[in-house]
């Protein structure tokens, strides 16, 4: 675990992007993801989240797990903010698809289009897509 | 594992984890404050608290960087640093401290 890490100074700080694209439950794709992020954290780096697809789900407010036996983490995206990740793209097209809208979502995001989003992608370094 | 508080035995992992969060109550924490070689004061309660309501809020336990500045701005910059997490919690306030607090080891810890 790091605290006071130091790294080396002047290291170059990379844009990651992390692509969430499937519901929260039925595969462990979400959670995996989270906690890659969480990690990615203590590195210093610049990270965002972009969620597309069923990924939109993830961030729906009122999620009920008890009938599933599976622990509800979405509190854990509010967390977020507390490790300075405070980029979290939702395509537009995907939660309308879904019948959603940004008042379903339990955290604060940037609303984009599919071709914003591409070109958010188009920007970094590197992306990861759970 | 298992180690026995008030007749109760409680499962802990091999490193001495809970393996089920609920089984936690404060004799708990203070026998695994014990096999951390670790008397528990007001303070040490105060961290253990607060990590519990962490945990209860978002569903993870912080990572160290996270506990030290959250602790700094409701406890004061004062107890938000460091050495004073670390003088209270000498094998690392992540690790010792969420053990004791009933959390499973943070995200990320190795």
């Amino acid at each position: 675990m790091s605290d006071d890490m130091d790294f080396e100074e002047g290291g170059a700080v990379k844009k990651f992007m992390f692509v969430n694209r499937k519901a929260p439950y039925g595969t462990v794709y979400a959670l995996e993801g989270l906690e890659v992020v969480l990690i990615s954290a203590a590195f210093d780096q610049d990270v965002s989240l972009a969620f597309v697809d069923d990924g939109v789900f993830q961030l729906v407010k009122g999620q009920k797990t008890d009938g599933i036996e599976m622990k509800n983490f979405s509190p854990t995206f509010r967390a977020l903010e507390g490790y300075d990740i405070e980029k979290l793209y939702v395509e537009r097209e995907s939660m309308e698809a879904r019948g959603l809208t940004e008042d379903d979502l339990l955290v604060d995001v940037q609303i984009m289009s599919a071709a914003e989003i591409g070109d958010m992608m188009a920007q970094q370094d590197v992306v990861i897509s759970f | 594992m298992a180690m026995d508080v008030n007749g109760v035995s409680i499962e802990t992992d091999e490193e001495g984890f809970l393996v089920n969060l609920s089984d936690w109550n404060p004799d708990v924490a203070l026998e695994l404050a014990k096999g951390e070689s670790i008397d528990l004061t007001d303070q040490h309660w105060e961290v253990i608290n607060f990590l519990r309501e962490y945990y209860d809020e978002y569903q993870i336990a912080p990572a160290v960087r996270v506990l030290t500045k959250a602790i700094g701005k409701k406890l004061g910059p004062d107890k938000g640093n460091s050495k004073y997490l670390y003088d209270l919690f000498p094998y690392g306030p992540g690790k010792q401290a969420c053990k004791i607090a009933g959390l499973p080891k943070p995200t990320g810890c190795i």
